[in-house]
């Protein structure tokens, strides 16, 4: 029998047709709730990681630097210094009398060494309660090395994840304008695509083919000279709501750069972002290019997706994952491989998103925000379903339970944006679907 | 500023890819192989979720554990309110015997006293049938996640070690190994008959079967009886030799001396404390048998005396394959020294032996243990990954042996790397890798000769099936 939920949690679970209420988000998580969310550090670390030139110094205690290094299955073309992991590795003593001159000889031989075009410094729960300067600290090596040292403060005590999107927003926003380098015509920006598992290499292919020059990729295969390059371009397309939006904004704000919020994930959103952006240049061309790419994908990969969809119908699917707005994306891909959509949730969900997926999904489903094992586990179960997608934490649960599982984190080594994607998130559904070892478990 | 970068591990303040874990790591698996019991984390919420997907990664099996979730307004007025507000949302949860609650860098920073903090809860809920609560002070800034471990494994026996007249029972405390070299130590114990408390046992709480109905405790662990029984004891074994006494030097705020559950127990129980090494090799898993036979008066049972001869059997069959090899290994101190052992017994030449534990015991006491072999060669504390990457070339290494983060030096150097220990967060069956014993350390030359041959057949023009 599962013991009771926590009390304080129930305007964060809602059951779709069921209420008009709204559900409850962005809430701390409660004390002593085995939260699957991360710290604001976290936050701010994912989304800045995959700038690839970049020096990235932790100033902490070693746990927060190690348990992130290379974690992520963003990818580089050129340069890989992101992959290490470095660390002040404040000792005791250094949280006594402070932690500044470590962090200084710190910044000063790794620049040395590795030579980066700029370099992000983390603060950390402990710097946050030491008081080190970490500003000054920045400025003074930025200086003395000429490369732009960028303070990004996200102590992880102060906030969720999703307030280190915004850190690390403000941090790219210090060097978004630093260069002034002519591009051509058609420029965009790609914000919020983190190249996992080269995901990004996909959409270029398919920016490329219609004409578009993407100037910077924020941050998925990312470079230092791109992003402060970034305020030439046109347009901001966003992905992924939650992670760039406030970068987007900014430079909205400051340059006049208009963004477009889009999904790739799923054929119908991949399809609308090309078509999106087409518009927006308000280019004939450009759009009979887009229509060009959306047909001959439709044409090669819909007699696929037919047969798996055949053959998963009337599957059931709980999703459970980062941000609200890919859950999104998830529900409609999941729709069109037949797969029913029972229970579905994030960590760090917004009202609006939620209000989508309410109206999305069918009667009954389980909308659920920052959950916990417990519950994951007996909504699952209630709602029978067959598969759980989520990250690296939910897997163990899915497993003992004998469903199948698809991973839909950074961390995955399959693409699954774009057409191509598609399929392999159809392959890996179905796979995971129909593997006889559930005989035995079920 | 006098830093000079120079090249060499010395010269960098900073850690390039560390070797070393923090220690409420250590302190949640301890607390895992509690039975009934729930890890809570007294801290922010990242260290909690961090831990876990680490855990996770490596185990390959759910790991709850709890955080107070510390928010600013927390770390300005002390985390009393979030501590009760944790425990009382985890019984309500979980329904646990016991809480485990380590502490992190935030609130060892404020200054929390959790101590206290565990007797006002007591206090005010004297009314109701309350887990056990444990606590292990375990800043992330001091030592390492061994240090962690053992501090929890300390922290748990002195919370519930009762002073009753002597039983029969032995403790045995076996470090941080992998779940299936505690069932093989089980099996052993076993078959000298003895009556025993093994902890931490997380045999089946981190390497469960499938299951049908979800746990939220998965089964397993030492029953907390158990911890209680560990006071009366007739003798403790305990495996290594750095254990967590490496770095009681380094530490500023002396408030604390570490001992080991073993040495705990001698001197307060008045049990006697036997220290062994990690029983890898002949020679380190003779002596754990040696103790076993003294201590049960009973011969050893045939099938290991089997082993041990298949052992010898295949060092003859494979010495060819090792002989004058050069080995760089690393990781957790004992584990580094029982595997270094074994190497020498094998004619493997280990060229760099490095780990990330920041004391500095492990030269003088691997010097000591191999009666000067291990004299000329670095051995080296406090080391970080990029520190043997750069160091590696000019070792020409033949074959790394540790932990799956060293992958990236053995893939640039082009030569194989042979999992050891923990994490091994790239390969499947973790929780399956044996090490101690006859039969683990079988399981490791076979994996250490194979990986060799492994390499010498790719690298072949001729692609040979025959050897
Ligand atoms: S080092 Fe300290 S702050 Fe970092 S994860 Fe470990 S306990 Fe938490
Ligand atoms: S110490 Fe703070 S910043 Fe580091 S992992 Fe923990 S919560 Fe995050």
């Amino acid at each position: 029998m599962m013991s009771e939920f926590l009390t304080g949690r129930e305007k964060q679970i809602v059951r779709s047709g069921t209420t008009s209420e709204a559900i409850l988000c962005a809430k701390p998580s409660l004390a002593g709730s085995v939260s699957q969310r991360a710290c604001v550090f976290c936050g701010s670390r994912v989304v800045l990681y995959p700038i690839s030139d970049a020096l990235h110094l932790i100033h902490g205690p070693i746990g927060c630097a190690v348990y992130t290094w290379d974690i992520r299955g963003a990818l580089s073309s050129g340069p890989e210094l992101h992959r290490n992991s470095f660390s002040t590795d404040l000792q005791e003593k250094d949280v006594v009398f402070g932690g500044e001159k470590k962090l200084y000889a710190s910044l000063i031989e790794l620049i040395d060494r590795y030579k980066p075009k700029a370099a992000f410094v983390y603060s950390t729960c402990l710097v946050g309660v030491i008081g080190d300067d970490l500003e000054a600290v920045c400025k003074k090596v930025g200086l003395e090395k000429s490369i732009p040292v960028i303070p990004v403060q996200a102590p992880g005590f102060n906030g969720t994840k999703k307030d280190g999107y915004k850190v690390a927003c403000e941090a790219l926003a210090t060097l978004v304008g630093t260069s002034d380098r002519e591009i051509p015509k058609f420029s965009i920006n790609i914000l919020g695509d983190f190249n996992i598992a080269g995901e990004l290499w996909l959409l270029l292919d398919y920016y490329r083919r219609m004409g578009i020059h993407v100037n910077a990729t924020i941050t998925g295969d990312g470079r230092v000279d791109a992003i402060r390059n970034a305020h030439k371009a046109s347009l901001n397309v966003v992905q992924c709501s939650g992670s760039m939006m406030y970068l987007a904004k900014l430079m909205q704000e400051k340059y006049g750069v208009p963004f477009m919020r889009v999904s790739y994930f799923g054929l119908e959103d991949m399809s609308e972002a090309l078509y999106g952006v087409a518009k927006f240049f308000k280019d004939k061309d450009l759009m009979i290019k887009a229509s060009e790419i959306v047909k001959e994908e439709f044409l090669r990969i819909m007699p696929v997706i037919k047969e798996y969809k055949e053959k998963l119908q009337g599957k059931k699917a709980a999703i459970y994952v980062g941000g609200s707005f890919k859950a999104i994306s998830l529900i409609k891909a999941l729709r069109l491989i037949g797969v029913q959509t029972v229970v579905v949730g994030s960590q760090t969900g917004t009202s609006e998103d939620y209000e989508l997926i309410q109206q999305l999904c069918d009667e009954g489903t389980i909308i659920v925000d920052d959950s916990n094992p417990i519950e994951l586990s007996t909504f699952v179960k209630e709602k029978k379903a067959d598969i759980f997608i989520g990250g690296v934490k939910e897997r163990p649960i899915a497993y003992k339970l004998g469903l199948g599982f698809c991973d839909h984190n950074h961390e995955r080594k399959e693409a699954l944006a774009g057409y191509e994607g598609m399929l392999n998130f159809a392959k890996e559904i179905y796979a995971t679907a129909m593997s006889p070892v559930w005989q035995f478990t079920r | 500023m006098d830093i000079a970068v120079k090249e060499g591990p010395e010269s960098f303040s900073s850690l390039r890819n560390a070797c070393k874990l923090c220690s409420p790591l250590g302190a949640s698996v301890v607390f895992k192989g509690i039975e009934g019991c729930i890890p809570m984390i007294h801290g922010s919420q990242g260290c909690a979720t961090y831990i876990r997907r680490y855990l996770i990664s490596h185990y390959k099996e759910p790991v709850d554990i709890a955080s107070s979730n510390f928010s600013e307004e927390t770390t300005i007025f002390g985390g009393h309110k979030n501590f009760n507000n944790g425990l009382d949302n985890i019984i309500k949860q979980y329904h646990p015997g016991v809480i485990g609650i380590s502490s992190a860098c935030l609130s060892e920073t404020i200054g929390e006293d959790i101590n206290m903090l565990i007797k006002e809860y007591e206090a005010s809920n004297k009314d109701t049938d309350l887990p056990v609560l444990i606590h292990a002070s375990t800043p992330g800034y001091q030592g390492t996640h061994i240090d962690g471990f053992h501090d929890t494994v300390t922290a748990s026996v002195a919370v519930l070690a009762e002073e009753n007249q002597s039983g029969t029972h032995i403790n045995i405390f076996p470090g941080f190994v992998s779940p299936e070299d505690i069932r093989h130590l089980k099996d052993i114990l076993d078959s000298f008959g003895f009556d025993y408390v093994l902890f931490p046992d997380y045999s089946d709480s981190l390497d469960n079967p499938n299951w049908s109905e979800y746990h939220l405790i998965p089964p397993g662990g030492t029953p907390v009886a158990d911890l209680r029984r560990t006071g009366s004891a007739s003798a403790s074994i305990e495996f290594g030799y750095v254990l967590n006494e490496g770095t009681t030097n380094s530490r500023i705020k002396k408030n604390k001396q570490s001992f080991t559950a073993a040495k705990w127990l001698e001197k307060n129980r008045n049990v006697s404390a036997n220290r062994l090494g990690l029983p890898i090799g002949i020679r380190e898993t003779d002596r754990f048998f040696e103790l076993l036979k003294k201590l049960s008066g009973k011969e050893t049972d045939r099938k290991y005396t089997m082993e041990r001869g298949r052992l010898i059997d295949s060092y003859v069959d494979g010495h060819k394959y090792l002989f004058g090899k050069r080995a760089i290994v690393y990781g957790d101190e004992d584990l580094v020294i029982g595997t270094v052992l074994f190497l020498l017994e094998i004619g493997i030449e280990p060229v760099l032996i490095a780990s990330g534990g920041v004391g500095e015991s492990l030269k003088p006491i691997l010097d000591r243990l191999t009666e000067g072999k291990t004299k000329d060669i670095p051995v080296m504390n406090n080391m970080d990954f990029e520190s043997i990457n750069e160091k590696s070339d000019a070792l020409k290494p033949d074959i790394l042996i540790g932990s799956s983060k060293g992958y990236y030096v053995a893939r640039r150097l082009g030569i194989p790397i042979v999992r050891t220990g923990f994490p091994v967060h790239d390969r499947f069956g973790a929780q399956r890798l044996q090490h101690v014993g006859y039969k683990g350390t079988q399981q490791l030359f076979d994996r250490i000769v194979n990986a060799l041959i492994e390499h010498k057949q790719e690298d072949s023009a001729v692609g040979y099936k025959y050897m």
